[in-house]
């Protein structure tokens, strides 16, 4: 096992090399003199070539781009992201207070996708061809054809707008109490958890369909198992391993999903952050984020691959 | 005669006669899949309906009739209007036109792009270690994030959008292909060409790349469907096709200010962005069924 998990550890390094290569490049070949960005209006109607010069000089990009590039990768393990060019804050601070909502909202769409997609998967898979099965099915194209943003939308105006259950938007801290944190919560979780939950569904049925031909279910069923043992501990079981992996990929779907929603829902997260930091032009804060969750992105995934080899000797080759 | 023709290829080494099976097998699927025609009927009369939108809509998608405005559904605009009294018929009808525009645009060049990379990546090993790399750490970022990076860097035009959404979609496209040629160089006609001496660009573009047909277009149809909905991400974010061109996604942008009083203003272009996305998905698994019978047991 440890000698497979190494492996897998040395082979993660050179893609968060590439990611940060890639992060890097998007800002040096973006066109445009960062000390404008830092200077403002200013740039043009009042700054001397000193100024600019002087600015550019404190923002480090008079450097060649190999220093600043080995400054700025480093300084990521520092847990120095840098400064907004806007605002003038440390990136790492912008982010710190951001994390929660976007978090929360993310954990909550995922689970649930899980415990309901699942769920809806097995049973599409057990009672194949029966309506039961297309109804699973009908949900599960729809769910996976509607963008999310979209849904959302629809739930606040039924939700929100016409039975007044839930707020129209913004969010609540944990820390302000479990019920309002839940209610703010729900719509925006609903809203990125539905296409995972549909693509979870429409996952598990085909893996679990296709265990189910399989000679060892007969001979659960032969020796009189209860139909649920067989489902649950024989069929599911075996299947499960696609399903582990889709679950691990469902993380940046979850990330583009918050996104929106948080722009849908004025939720001040990572996402909107991003979005704003997209239209400031507002580099270092873009870099941050797009990092923190390539990142985010490659160790989920190593420990997706980890799990997969403890639950099926047969990976650690 | 055309059976004869695909009898005889099929025993020789290189199973060309497949173009003649797939046409078969696509139409024998139109007829035994359903689920597969209907996304297709659905599609035509949306392609139509949008190619021809200016004939067929009601009003000009940018016309200003202030006395119109936020209108709810009804005879007179049946899909209501917006704040300024524009028609949402027609500029959904409109908007169509730049969204699928971008989706095929995008499919086409993915698989321009993931074909050559992936014929190189496959075939060369030293380049496969590199290319590889930057492929996994591309899709290490979440779809929409990288796509507002680059046009933070580009800025936002429809010709940017589709560029940026094909940089977002090549590295799936590259994998599947790379897979295919991985398995194809083992096969004898593939070593066949190269014993009578084939160039390389040879090999690869006669022998290697028709074969990896199947899985490409197969994945070139769910691109298309994931570039209509990234386009729209991007446009609702107002980073994407600028606002005085009608598209689907900044149709929805504007609606989201009025949901409260004019829900008709997201709802109506929404609902059609939604349909079209499930037909061209419903054709992708109906093409995967019929191309690709292996992949098909695991749909």
């Amino acid at each position: 096992m440890l000698p497979y998990i190494a492996r897998r550890v040395v082979l993660a390094v050179p893609v968060f090399l590439a990611v940060s290569l890639i992060t890097f490049s998007i800002m040096q070949l973006a066109p445009g003199d960062p000390a404008a960005i830092l200077l403002g209006g200013d740039y043009l109607l009042f700054a001397t070539e000193e100024d600019i010069a002087e600015a550019r000089a404190a923002l480090g990009v008079d450097r060649p781009a190999v220093v600043q590039y080995l400054d700025w990768f480093t300084g990521f393990f520092r847990g120095d992201l840098g400064t907004s060019l806007f605002t003038g804050k440390s990136v790492g601070e912008l982010i710190s207070t951001r994390i929660e909502p976007t978090v929360s909202m993310i954990l909550m769409g995922i689970f649930l996708a899980i415990v309901l997609g699942i769920p809806m998967g097995i049973l599409a898979a057990w009672k194949a061809n029966t309506w039961i099965d297309r109804v699973v099915m009908v949900f599960a194209v729809i769910g996976f054809a509607m963008p999310g943003f979209w849904l959302a939308f629809n739930l606040i105006w039924l939700f929100s707008v016409v039975l007044g259950w839930f707020p129209v938007f913004g969010s609540t801290q944990f820390s302000h109490g479990i019920p309002e944190f839940l209610r703010h919560l729900t719509l925006p979780a609903i809203s990125i958890g539905t296409s995972l939950m549909a693509l979870n569904a429409r996952m598990t049925r085909s893996s679990v369909l296709e265990v189910l031909k399989d000679d060892f279910i007969r001979t659960a069923r032969a020796k009189g198992l209860v139909e649920r043992v067989v489902l649950f501990r024989h069929a599911f079981r075996a299947a499960s391993m696609p399903i582990v992996t889709i679950v691990g990929l469902s993380f940046a779907g979850a990330v583009t999903g918050a996104t929106l929603t948080e722009v849908v829902f004025a939720i001040p997260g990572m996402g909107r952050l991003f979005v704003g930091a997209v239209t400031d032009r507002d580099f270092p804060v873009i870099q941050g984020l797009m990092m923190i969750f390539a990142g985010a992105y490659v160790f989920i995934n190593l420990a997706v691959d980890i799990v997969y080899a403890y639950l099926d000797p047969r990976v650690r080759y | 005669m055309a059976t004869g023709q695909t009898e005889s290829t099929r025993a020789g080494l290189q199973p060309r006669s497949r173009w003649v099976e797939r046409y078969i097998g696509i139409r024998r699927a139109l007829v035994k899949n359903p689920n597969m025609a209907l996304g297709f009927g659905i599609l035509v009369v949306i392609s139509f309906f949008t190619i021809f939108a200016g004939s067929v809509d009601r009003y000009d998608p940018l016309e200003l009739n202030p006395s119109d405005r936020l209108m709810a559904p009804g005879a007179k605009h049946w899909f209501g209007t917006d704040t300024t009294g524009r028609d949402i018929y027609s500029r959904t009808l409109h908007g169509g036109r730049v969204s699928l525009l971008v989706g095929f645009s995008v499919a086409v060049l993915t698989v321009g792009a993931g074909m050559i990379i992936g014929l190189v990546s496959g075939y060369d090993r030293k380049a496969d270690m590199v290319i590889q790399r930057f492929m996994d750490a591309l899709m290490s970022f979440p779809t929409l994030l990288l796509a507002l990076a680059l046009i933070a860097m580009l800025g936002s035009s429809i010709n940017n959008v589709i560029i940026v959404i094909t940089v977002v979609d090549t590295p799936r496209m590259v994998r599947i292909v790379r897979s295919q040629v991985l398995s194809l160089r083992e096969f004898q006609f593939v070593e066949a060409a190269r014993a009578i001496g084939a160039p390389t660009w040879r090999v690869l573009l006669q022998h290697v790349a028709p074969n990896t047909f199947a899985p490409v277009i197969v994945q070139a149809t769910f691109v298309f469907a994931s570039a209509v909905l990234v386009e729209a991400g991007l446009s609702f974010l107002g980073l994407g096709i600028p606002p005085d061109q009608p598209s689907w996604g900044n149709i929805l942008a504007l609606g989201r200010t009025f949901l409260q009083t004019a829900v008709w203003v997201a709802f109506f272009p929404g609902l059609v962005l939604t349909i079209t996305v499930l037909a061209i998905n419903l054709v992708g698994d109906g093409l995967r069924d019929a191309l690709d019978p292996k992949l098909a047991r695991r749909a």
